[in-house]
């Protein structure tokens, strides 16, 4: 699967300004179904900021925390924010890589190789950092694999990566929130409860905060935001 | 179809039209005039409330313009909707997930096709038997015994208010009343006038009047000022709609008296699952007056009496 890949670098590289009418047609569909399924609203507690390049950063409990950031976000937003997800499944010939490529426009990276070891990680990193460099903002979900939508698991220590190499981006901290009751993992029929996503400040690495401490940080920072009923 | 716009429907939302024009000219004049601070949100409020009113009597309207099959729609989507909000704020398990997807997506639309077939035997115990009985049965099959009762009978719970409660709004226009044959979508009207005026002027009546609060820790907004007052005239009003129903004056008056009474017990009710949940509306849906269900808790407990008192009182 992902070792025929080897070339994630120049494929990392965004789709272009018009992704095609189909994909634009679908991308309006998914945008409606996933707000008509999840009755998402966002409450943006630091403010939106239409000039500013960001990472998203949220705690993951189903598969539809993506769609509903994306969806969620003012048009002109959506249109320069990015997804990050895992090549080994949606880098698959078909419906997938079209929705993943064209429709939502995601930087696809090597999760199996990411874990391995030293170099895949470095790989995986530099591929968001290209992203980044291109002037897109990102969503990504540091805790890795789907929790129990209530428990945000240990950050990975890629997001501490980008907070070093890029300290001008600005880290933006989301709760999802009834996700994981829409659709939890292990089921394919979601039950239609209305979620919840708030958006909060941007934090940023301190001049000599440290890995750990500034994962924990921003773990924090996620959990902080669902405190409010 | 055609025999839905009577004259007599006419007048009733050529009524409701002349009380939107006059509140929101109220409220206009009061945007103006308001100048403290603490006045200046309750304005705000009170106009967004009159903007959604006009919004949801013309959806009202299009469905009962409609005939039978238009009203049973839009209340079968406002249970679905109000179903969805008493869930979200009622905590259940991940092993009730495929019940719950059998409330929204099985329950519910039965619960309305009965209604809408005019099978009144099953619509009657559909739910309270049926679904009552499947409920705890397919999430036992998950294998998850915590809080088992507990989390069955929040399911139960949001399908008998937000699903049974409201389907007997629509199940009206099933009633066979002789002399009133095709003119049931009168009937419907007047319960939701009746109903809604009650709040409404319960509101006024409380924010105007209100002193004496009745249950402080369940609804603070709630006065016996605002109570009894909104009560009395939504009563009144009721009892001036004589014409449009089978009822005599004296009877419109004792029945919206009743279906009065049962509202209030809604709204205190459905206040109270709200503070035990610590929010203050079950929704956002429609703007200044909080989710769906949060509009319709005193139709909850109004609907199916008033069902009852036209079904036993005059088939």
């Amino acid at each position: 699967m992902s070792a025929d890949a080897p070339q994630a670098g120049p494929e990392a590289v965004p789709v272009g300004p018009d992704p095609g009418l189909s994909a634009r047609a679908a991308r309006a569909f998914l945008v409606g179904l996933t707000r008509l399924v999840t009755g998402a609203r966002a409450r943006w507690v630091g403010g939106v900021s239409a000039e500013a390049q960001r990472v998203y950063f949220a705690n993951h409990s189903s598969h539809l925390d993506t769609l509903v950031i994306w969806s969620s976000l003012p048009a002109g937003l959506r249109a320069r924010t990015r997804p990050v997800a895992a090549a080994d499944y949606w880098d698959q010939a078909g419906l997938r890589c079209w929705l993943a490529r064209r429709v939502l426009n995601a930087v696809l990276v090597d999760r199996a190789a990411a874990q391995e070891g030293l170099r895949g990680s470095r790989e995986a990193l530099r591929c968001l950092l290209t992203a980044l460099d291109l002037g897109d903002s990102l969503v990504l979900f540091p805790d890795g694999t789907r929790g129990d939508g209530v428990n945000v698991g240990e950050l990975k220590p890629g997001m501490y990566s980008i907070a070093r190499e890029r300290p001008e981006v600005e880290l933006v901290p989301v709760y999802l929130q009834n996700l994981s009751r829409i659709l939890p993992k292990g089921e394919y029929l979601p039950v239609p409860l209305l979620a919840k996503m708030t958006v909060g400040a941007p934090i940023r690495l301190e001049p000599g905060e440290g890995r750990r401490a500034f994962l924990e940080r921003a773990r924090q920072a996620i959990l902080s935001l669902g405190g409010e009923p | 179809m055609s025999r839905s716009w009577d004259p007599e429907i006419l007048g009733l939302l050529g009524g409701i039209v002349v009380l939107l024009i006059l509140g929101s000219a109220v409220g206009w004049v009061l945007a103006r005039r308001v100048s403290d601070e603490s006045g200046r949100p309750v304005v705000a409020n009170l106009n967004d409330r009159i903007r959604a009113w006009w919004l949801m009597v013309a959806v009202f309207s299009v469905a009962l313009a409609t005939g039978g099959i238009g009203s049973v729609i839009l209340f079968g989507l406002l249970s679905f909707v109000a179903l969805r909000e008493f869930i979200t704020l009622t905590p259940t398990h991940r092993a009730d997930h495929r019940t719950l997807f059998w409330a929204f997506f099985v329950f519910v639309p039965v619960q309305y096709l009965l209604v809408a077939v005019h099978w009144y035997g099953l619509f009657a115990i559909f739910i309270p038997v049926y679904a009552f009985l499947f409920v705890p049965f397919r999430s036992v099959l998950a294998g998850d015994t915590d809080d088992f009762l507990a989390r069955t009978a929040k399911i139960q719970w949001g399908l008998m208010i937000a699903v049974y409660c409201v389907s007997h709004a629509p199940a009206l226009l099933m009633l066979r009343i002789p002399g009133y044959e095709g003119q049931n979508a009168k009937l419907l009207l007047y319960l939701i006038v009746v109903v809604q005026l009650s709040d409404v002027l319960q509101y006024v009546f409380g924010k105007t009047l209100g002193r004496h609060r009745i249950a402080p820790r369940v609804s603070p907004n709630k006065t016996w000022e605002g109570a009894v007052g909104g009560i009395a005239a939504a009563t009144l009003i009721g009892a001036l709609l004589w014409w449009a129903t089978p009822f005599t004056p004296w009877e419109s008056a004792g029945v919206a008296l009743l279906i009065n009474l049962a509202g209030f017990a809604g709204g205190l009710s459905m206040s109270a699952i709200k503070r035990d949940r610590g929010i203050k509306d079950f929704g956002s849906l429609i703007q200044g007056h909080g989710g769906v269900l949060d509009r319709i808790d005193s139709l909850c407990f109004a609907a199916p009496l008033f069902f009852h008192l036209v079904r036993y009182g005059y088939t």
